[in-house]
């Protein structure tokens, strides 16, 4: 058994180094024939774009995919540097009318998306010509050396129940080297996802054949990370069920975070894609969607007849009715530790990592903050949206709503919750986006703490103090702090994964939902002690 | 200002010592020679494991104690001069004080074993004999084997700390069945049984006879008392019980016996100075309870209750029903009011016991047979709600009730299978009864009794 899973490291090491070296592998550059057909689907203005690309890479020279990239930025760079330099000049010279009409010639678009487009085009080579045997080499090898290294654990862990064993002795997840491997991998990974598509483009051959399997085009990078993303998940839920096999809250929570990423975030989208229909996930609620009400979502979902105006109603209702009435019966973790994508890979991918979360007053005090600010932000800019969507004026107030809406995705939607929400799990606990970034987790913050039916109770006076609940609470509550004075849990944090309660090794905790009354109960002397006593500290 | 001192920063003192800043504005100072900051002693066991670091068996961030103005003092009391009401420090320190609170708690106990005293033997209750542990214990290479005497809680949490290191380990228990001095028989047998699983030697009518010393005055092996066998072994943890840890109070006046000798107010014969935790032991048991209770949960009412007559309003320590858990391996336990092993059962005791055919699962109901009044629950592997026992024992609920409303008292998490019509369906087998049970009731769960 033992072999199997030192096997499975090897095999699933082997298929990472091929993963990774996939990226530097191939060789990119077009025909005339290719870039002409590409340029008249762009339908670009800029008369130098056609020339500035053509000496770019119409090549018979091999360029790598870094090389192939600086020279396709390059010359859309120039490109916008002429239209510039005419602006400059017509502007000096307070020529009005010649200056305006130059900025139709630019080309807007982040250049290394561009340079994506243009690459997913010009590849050649292993990975691109053999996407079957390559994604064995890569996915395949990774996913099988996984499970190798994942399933003897049925044998290896013994007997059903905590398995906590040597936790804060193991490198990987007490911040030791291979945590900080970890951290640096998942942070470079997000970083060329979000920033640097075109580098990562070998990576999206492989998926290539399954993305036109499912939605009939070629795969972009989102698509690469929804497959990855569900590949993760898929087999890190088979190390959650192996690990809780013993709690059949885990297991069904688990299956359910699972069942809502494969099928709602994943396949439905796509095949609405190849319906010709939005992509749309219909359990992604705002403010998490936060483009939801951006002027170009509701344009298109305007322009999709009935099926994009049930999208809109839907969207909508989910926000201001479901997802409120959920969280007054279930508590926020009907969402976060049952449905939501974000959750779902905290709670397989991110579980090992879920006792590095701070559980310091300090970093409750920071959480609300940012958390708040967040929230607070996403509010104000789809005010900003909606005033656009209805007023057609692109700026509120003397601010651009695009330049608000830019920052957000850079800051929040790619930085925050990419980047740093998930790249940091090895480090901060695997929560970080949820904990100290999610707007849709603060609004059903307001509503759990507020009103609703549910609470952890604290099982009487049977508290010792051991401190394993809040060293395995991923959001950070010192779970602790409440159970030892008697008193039931009632976080705006809390996500309900449940685990403190697995982990508590006296039967103190349960989450539950039940009446309201009495839900919060402050307590001075815990029960046990003379009742005389206990009735007349708590009248004081 | 009157200066209160509590010697020891365990549950006990440190309780009383946070329920006195609640009600008061005295000064207050605890002294410890053990740790600066409290921590749950508990919980030590998880930090061999690596469930957790030494930190988060902390309860308290550090800054709460200044925050809080508790002042914290470390060092060694030697001996306490009640005339001068002043404590004496090893290092020659003092300190004077208003008002002393001793919660010294306990220590391990050692019956004169020869070599007891040798390297490797090791108890486990101080944060020193953690640290000793992973220094001499580390892992399965620098220890062979480990022998454990004495089958209590402690010995069997040792036994699993080391387990979670691949540490063989043989178990040594005096009685002819793990804890059923305390145990129903059904209950210790499933935990022989599932002490074995894990791997560990156990050995039951076993007595230590000696522990032998290598030539560097280490442990080398023990001699088993009645077959004369030698073990090798690296380790030899003494887990025989604990006993109060009061030798320095000897000269002080101070009326002990075993323990700290204390009066339902927690007062000793010396005004001003008090007792509270594992070393107060009362004159008189509290109805059926020990003189001496070194349990968690005790040290805490103590520590609640004094901080009540410190504080003006004069209270004795009246405890309510008795509780307590505790995790034997992977099998939580718990239990509310009073089951006793066959050995202690009184004669009007009977016994409702009802056992999982296959997982690890079972309980005891102990009911008086005259008047078929509920006297207590032990279960395992089934977690039950704290309060509605404590209820159900003020109101002196017959068994019956008890059973027609056990789904109310179920705490297990949720989607967990249940047991309570198979428990039910036993009951009226056996029985010849008719119980009936009854849905869970958030409105019962939540109706208090007075």
């Amino acid at each position: 058994m033992k072999l199997i899973k030192q096997l499975g490291l090897i095999i699933f090491l082997v298929g990472l180094f091929f993963f990774i070296g996939t990226i530097f592998t191939g060789s990119f550059n077009l025909k005339q024939a290719d870039l002409d057909t590409f340029l008249k689907e762009q339908n670009y203005k800029s008369t130098v774009i056609k020339g500035a690309l053509e000496s770019a890479v119409v090549t018979s020279e091999d360029l790598n995919i870094f090389e192939f990239s600086s020279r396709v930025t390059k010359a859309y760079a120039a490109s916008n540097t002429f239209y510039d330099n005419r602006i400059q000049k017509y502007d000096a010279e307070k020529n009005w009318d010649k200056k305006g009409a130059q900025y139709q010639y630019k080309i807007s678009g982040k250049p290394h998306s561009l340079s994506f487009t243009l690459a997913k085009k010009a590849g050649k080579g292993f990975a691109a010509d053999n996407t079957g045997f390559m994604w064995f080499l890569t996915f395949g090898l990774g996913i099988i050396g996984a499970l190798m290294f994942i399933i003897p654990d049925v044998v290896l862990l013994g007997k059903p129940g905590i398995k906590n064993d040597g936790i804060y002795l193991s490198a990987s997840t007490n911040r030791g080297w291979i945590g900080w491997f970890a951290f640096l991998f998942l942070v470079t990974f997000y970083i060329l996802l979000y920033f640097y598509p075109d580098f990562i483009v070998n990576w999206v051959y492989l998926v290539d054949p399954i993305s036109k399997s499912i939605n009939g085009n070629p795969a972009s990078q989102w698509f690469l990370y929804g497959f990855l993303y569900c590949t993760v998940m898929s087999v890190m839920a088979v190390r959650m069920y192996i690990k809780y096999r013993h709690n059949k809250y885990q297991i069904l929570r688990t299956t359910s975070v699972l069942f809502f990423q494969i099928v709602f975030a994943f396949l439905i989208p796509e095949i609405l894609v190849r319906f010709e229909k939005p992509w749309y996930d219909f359990k992604n609620a705002f403010p998490l969607d936060y483009d939801f009400f951006f002027k170009w979502n509701l344009d298109e979902l305007l322009a999709s007849g009935s099926f994009g105006l049930f999208i809109l109603v839907w969207g909508i209702v989910l926000t201001i009715v479901v997802v409120p009435v959920m969280v007054y019966f279930f508590g926020k973790r009907w969402y976060c530790s049952w449905v939501c994508g974000c959750g779902g890979l905290a709670e397989t991918l991110g579980d090992p990592y879920r006792q590095l979360s701070s559980k310091t007053l300090l970093s409750w005090r920071a959480e609300r903050i940012i958390v708040h600010s967040v929230l607070i932000f996403v509010l104000v800019m789809t005010g900003f949206a909606l005033y656009t969507f209805f007023s057609g004026s692109g700026e509120v107030l003397g601010i651009q709503t695009q330049t608000i809406q830019d920052i957000y995705g850079f800051l929040i939607g790619a930085i925050f919750a990419g980047v740093i929400g998930t790249g940091f799990y090895p480090i901060f606990g695997n929560r970080v986006w949820c904990r100290f970034g999610c707007p849709l987790a603060a609004y059903l913050g307001f509503i759990q703490r507020f009103k609703s039916k549910f609470r952890i109770t604290t099982n009487g006076g049977q508290c010792i103090s051991c401190g394993n609940c809040s060293t395995y609470c991923e959001m950070g509550i010192d779970v602790r702090a409440y159970a030892q004075k008697g008193e039931n849990i009632i976080r705006s944090s809390c996500v309900g994964c449940g685990v403190c309660a697995a982990v508590c090794p006296r039967g103190v905790l349960k989450l539950e939902n039940g009446p309201e009354d009495g839900r919060i109960n402050p307590t001075e002397i815990l029960l046990g002690n003379d009742v005389d006593l206990m009735e007349l500290v708590q009248k004081k | 200002m009157e200066h209160i001192v509590i010697i020891g920063n365990g549950i006990s003192g440190v309780t009383a010592a946070r329920h006195i800043r609640k009600n008061s504005d005295k000064k207050i100072t605890i002294v410890s020679a053990e740790t600066t900051y409290f921590f749950s002693r508990t919980a030590l066991m998880y930090v061999y494991m690596g469930h957790m670091k030494f930190e988060h068996t902390q309860p308290y961030e550090n800054w709460f104690w200044e925050k809080n103005r508790i002042a914290l003092k470390e060092g060694f009391v030697d001996n306490i001069n009640t005339k001068d009401q002043q404590l004496n420090f090893t290092n020659g320190e003092t300190l004077t004080y208003d008002t002393l609170i001793i919660a010294t708690g306990s220590k391990p106990n050692k019956f004169g074993w020869s070599g007891q005293d040798l390297e490797g033997v090791i108890g486990m209750y101080h944060k020193q004999d953690l640290e000793k542990l992973e220094k001499l214990a580390p892992d399965n290479k620098a220890c062979n084997r480990a022998v454990i005497v004495g089958g209590g809680l402690i010995g069997i949490e040792l036994a699993e700390m080391l387990r979670s290191r691949k540490i063989p380990v043989t178990f040594l228990v005096r009685e002819d069945s793990f804890w059923n001095g305390v145990l129903p028989a059904q209950e210790s047998a499933m935990l022989n049984a599932h002490i074995k699983e894990h791997h560990i030697d156990l050995r039951l009518s076993t007595n230590l006879k000696e522990i032998k010393s290598d030539k560097n005055g280490r442990v080398k092996s023990i001699i088993i008392e009645e077959t004369g066998e030698e073990i090798a072994c690296n380790i030899v943890g003494l887990t025989a019980g604990v006993t109060p840890n009061i030798a320095f109070l000897k000269e002080s006046g101070i009326e002990i016996g075993r323990g700290v000798k204390v009066n339902r107010f927690l007062e000793t014969n010396i005004s001003n100075v008090y007792a509270i935790g594992d070393c107060a032991e009362q004159h008189e048991a509290i109805g059926q309870r020990r003189n001496i209770e070194a349990v968690w949960y005790t040290g805490r009412m103590m520590g609640e209750t004094l901080a009540q007559t410190i504080c003006g309003n004069k209270t004795a320590y009246k405890p309510g029903h008795w509780f307590n858990s505790a995790k034997f391996l992977d099998i939580e336990y718990q239990t509310y009011g009073w089951v006793f092993s066959e050995k202690g059962k009184q004669e009007n005791e009977a016994y409702f016991q009802w056992q999982h055919p296959t997982e690890q699962k079972c309980i005891t109901i102990s009911f008086d047979k005259n008047t078929q009044l509920f006297l207590g629950i032990n279960t395992f592997g089934i977690r039950m709600r704290h309060e509605i026992f404590d209820k159900w024992l003020t109101e002196n609920q017959p068994i019956t009730h008890v059973l027609a409303h056990l789904a109310d008292a179920n705490f297990d998490p949720e989607f967990y299978q249940l047991h309570e019509a198979e428990i039910v369906a036993k009951f009226n087998k056996e029985n010849n009864a008719n119980i009936l049970l009854k849905k869970k009731s958030w409105k019962r769960i939540f109706s208090k009794t007075r």
